[in-house]
């Protein structure tokens, strides 16, 4: 039994700790927002906060992050509350969604970490979150909205 | 397990009936009459004995609390159709949209065609939807006139309340609900005037978009059955190859891993977790017989193409005496193009949930064809297609890829081995190696020109693959297949005009993606435009400008992209091109890219988007669904390819297929030109354009043309 922190709530799960966090989140947790789409961190749809640093989650292997904070999609807000995800609602961001999860991820920590990003802050920070539906535009301008700077018309 | 399962969110058949007859009240606002009239008459018979709620129709259920029910019987695949689908009939219900739910629809007989693609949503739904809520507001508006003793006349709706202003009276909807079940069906209800609409051109917020920030709408991928497991197949990594044996030894070991099964696509490795399942399959040892086509490789496929180019292939259209014109003129000039396979990546790979019982399939699948999905697992298992349940989740990107059901199929097959519910799933990898491709192609252009510039001929030969053939085999006669040439059929006015398919058979599989064949035919011919038009001395708009003439649609989108381009005058050290499309969902866009090359390295700056697409329910989504085929086909023209080395596809991640990524992507502008015309799909015709604006910009740019995607500079 490995014991997980998550959201601030503790789980107890039972698989080989080099079971990559992505697997036990969606198969033995049930948090399914977190996405795979690569498995080899190059998409960034499965990416979570480890002691609020981004990380992709299909990369780490679950028995190094025994007590360590695991923030997911989830985490963020019950109720799509948390000023990222109304920023991303007022650019109409999403299109499928898919990727979404991974991108609010990356913002949020991108936020945490430069609290009025620029453009090349951003095109950095964002840089391994892929998006084929082609949002990009409209997630810079919900980055700017909620670092509450004026964003790029989209 | 904590995760709800997808069953609680979905009406089956099965329910759908129940709750008609337990809902008690009995109107089925029928679309597609021919089918549901059976339903339809059983629902009128007993709608006078019973009460409850208005129930479900094909679309629409109001309850007695004031909720409506819209469902969705196309597939939601980021293109906004449980926003857009919605509007349109809330419209005409004059639904108060805060009460608005949607469901998706499972797939059953009422709804004959599911299948989402060819950017048909909107335009096919706009007829059906109109008329079904406009339909339940008659009869809503009936139920009141009736309770009050007046004439329905007087009696008018506004926000899901039918007010009679005379007395200053109104109901709800809920309480009209029940009374409003019994009401007759208008055959031919009244239609709103578009100057009335409330929602209909209105930039509507997407009713998913709190979810899908939230991380909570369940794709394929998030189907959570009781009692389900896991499987991933390991497939021969040669196209075609078969299986000669495997041993399973190692693969059982693995922990977590239940079963090893063969089926039609390889073996099958059934664990307790997705993670399990392809540990499993890592240990598991196969023998392939890949001889059918271990010597395929992409150096071959593409001398194919350039050997089948140089002979005449079948005519699909011919006005006037094209050839003879080539023979006589002033000037005759001539290009090739080339274009890759490409695969579609959706992000979110292929997957499906199946459970088969007692001989009935329960199916949880991310498809763009329900019906597909039905008649495939039905004829793969062997049984009737009413013993085939599909419920459609939601999708993570689907570009053409789920018009096709193998991953359906392959997990019904492994549920009936195994004799449990089992989620399968395709790990990016499978995704992009055994997958169906963008088919390669060769173009052939030439065109003639008079004593002024302007193309008297021009032919146009196009080979590559029939995607039709290789799904319906039989279906292509005399080696023609129309479809291949699409976009090669010009809008612009030339006299005399040929256009040929050269069919090319190879064992690489073949399907639609995102704009289909125009995204192969629409570079050559707006790419070739653009050198003739210089080969004339002419501005490439003004060329198009005089070509276009008597196309006024055309005309009016290529005049506005000018403008709002600022075509002519880019920015220092940026260079423009420009391209025009009439897509076959009837919508027009011209597309000006802005880019740099400097010092070998190309930057696509900003693209200028301007559409006719008829009328627009919901500007913001058009606006999305330009943008997206803007950057898909971007990121195609830029990186996309998809190669073949002894007889197996190279690429198997976003390492060897790049896509477009946040740095790379241009701003990308969007204007809609005003029209009354019904709505015309935006899914896909936004991407022709874009490969042959940025090619054309990078000839501006350096003097250099680019023949063959995707683009090196």
């Amino acid at each position: 039994m490995i014991q997980l922190l998550i959201n601030g709530q503790t789980h107890e799960v039972d698989v080989l700790p080099e079971t990559p966090l992505l697997w036990v989140l969606r198969d033995a947790v049930g948090l399914t927002g977190t996405k795979y789409g690569c498995g080899l961190g190059l998409c960034g749809a499965c990416t979570v906060h480890i002691d609020g640093r981004p990380n992709r989650s299909c990369q780490l292997q679950v028995g190094s992050l025994a007590g360590k904070p695991i923030t997911t999609i989830e985490g963020l807000s019950d109720d799509a509350s948390h000023p990222v995800q109304q920023a991303w609602i007022t650019h109409q961001v999403p299109q499928c969604g898919y990727c979404q999860s991974g991108q609010i991820m990356s913002a949020v920590a991108l936020l945490a970490a430069k609290p009025k990003p620029t453009d090349s802050d951003i095109d950095q920070a964002m840089a391994g979150n892929i998006c084929r539906c082609g949002t990009y535009q409209r997630i810079r301008a919900a980055i700017h909205t909620a670092a509450g700077q004026t964003g790029a018309a989209s | 397990m904590s995760a709800p399962t997808r069953r609680g969110e979905q009406v089956s058949r099965r329910d759908f009936l129940a709750a008609t007859v337990a809902g008690g009240a009995g109107l089925v606002i029928a679309v597609e009459l021919g089918s549901c009239a059976k339903i339809e008459n059983k629902a009128a018979a007993i709608a006078d004995k019973l009460e409850g709620p208005l129930p479900p129709s094909a679309f629409v259920q109001v309850a007695p609390d004031g909720a409506i029910t819209i469902w969705i019987t196309k597939s939601e695949i980021g293109q906004g159709v449980r926003t857009s689908l919605a509007m349109i009939l809330a419209e005409e219900l004059e639904a108060d949209w805060s009460r608005i739910k949607v469901r998706n629809a499972d797939y059953q007989s009422r709804f004959p065609d599911m299948e989402t693609g060819g950017s048909s949503s909107v335009s096919g739904m706009w007829n059906p939807l109109r008329t079904a809520g406009a339909q339940a507001r008659e009869m809503l508006v009936l139920a009141a006139a009736r309770q009050w003793g007046v004439p329905a006349t007087e009696c008018r709706p506004e926000k899901g309340i039918v007010h009679h202003d005379k007395s200053g009276r109104r109901l709800s909807y809920g309480e009209l609900s029940v009374r409003a079940a019994a009401m007759p069906v208008t055959a031919a209800p009244r239609l709103k005037a578009a100057s009335d609409y409330r929602l209909i051109g209105w930039a509507i917020p997407s009713l998913d978009a709190p979810d899908r920030v939230s991380g909570k709408v369940k794709y394929g991928l998030d189907t959570v059955v009781p009692g389900m497991q896991y499987a991933v197949i390991a497939r021969c990594p040669v196209i075609g190859g078969k299986m000669k044996g495997y041993d399973p030894a190692a693969a059982l070991k693995v922990p977590g891993v239940l079963a090893v099964h063969e089926v039609t696509a390889g073996v099958a490795v059934i664990a307790t977790s997705t993670w399990n399942a392809m540990q499993g399959r890592k240990a598991l040892t196969c023998q392939w017989d890949d001889a059918a086509a271990a010597s395929l490789n992409s150096a071959a496929l593409s001398k194919q193409l350039r050997e089948r180019i140089e002979q005449e292939g079948a005519l699909v259209q011919e006005v006037g005496d094209p050839r003879k014109q080539l023979g006589a003129a002033a000037k005759v000039i001539a290009a090739d193009y080339e274009v890759p396979f490409l695969a579609h990546a959706p992000m979110e790979p292929a997957n499906c949930t199946a459970s088969y019982v007692d001989g009935r399939c329960e199916i949880w699948a991310p498809t763009q064809s329900a019906g597909t999905a039905v008649s495939t697992v039905a004829a793969r298992l062997g049984i009737a297609k009413s013993a085939v349940t599909v419920h459609v989740t939601m999708i993570g990107g689907g570009f053409g890829r789920r018009l096709l059901t193998d991953e359906v199929v392959e997990a019904a097959e492994v549920s009936r081995a195994t004799g449990k519910p089992v989620k399968l799933t395709w790990t990016r990898e499978d995704d992009m190696r055994h997958a169906w491709y963008r088919p390669a192609g060769v173009n052939r252009l030439q065109a003639a020109l008079d004593v002024s510039g302007m193309p008297l001929a021009w032919t146009h030969r196009v080979a590559t693959p029939s995607i039709d053939e290789s799904h319906n085999p039989g279906s292509v006669k005399n080696d023609l297949d129309p479809f291949a040439t699409d976009g090669a059929a010009i809008q612009y006015a030339i006299p005399h005009l040929r256009i040929e398919h050269a069919m090319v058979r190879n064992a690489v599989p073949v399907s639609w993606w995102r704009s289909v064949y125009a995204s192969q035919n629409v570079f050559a011919t707006e790419c070739f435009l653009d050198e003739v038009a210089h080969e004339a001395g002419q501005d490439p708009v003004a060329y198009r400008r005089t070509l276009l003439a008597r196309s006024p649609r055309e005309l009016a989108v290529l005049e506005l992209v000018a403008e709002k381009s600022g075509w002519g005058k880019p920015a220092p050290g940026r260079y423009q091109g420009v391209a025009l499309h009439h897509f076959f969902s009837d919508s027009v866009v011209a597309e000006v890219a802005e880019v740099s090359v400097d010092k070998g390295v190309l930057r696509v700056h900003r693209v200028v988007c301007a559409v006719d697409c008829g009328l627009v329910v919901n500007p913001d989504g058009v606006r999305a669904q330009l943008m997206g085929g803007v950057l898909f086909g971007l990121s195609a023209a830029l990186f996309g390819a998809i190669t073949v080395e002894k007889g197996a596809i190279v690429q198997g991640n976003f390492d060897g297929y790049r896509v477009l990524r946040m740095s790379e992507a241009p701003v990308v502008e969007v204007h809609i030109v005003p029209s009354s015309e019904s709505p015309k799909g935006v899914g896909e015709p936004g991407l022709p354009p874009i490969a042959p604006a940025v090619a054309n910009a990078i000839f501006a740019a350096t003097g250099k043309r680019v023949r063959r995607l995707p683009i090196e500079v």
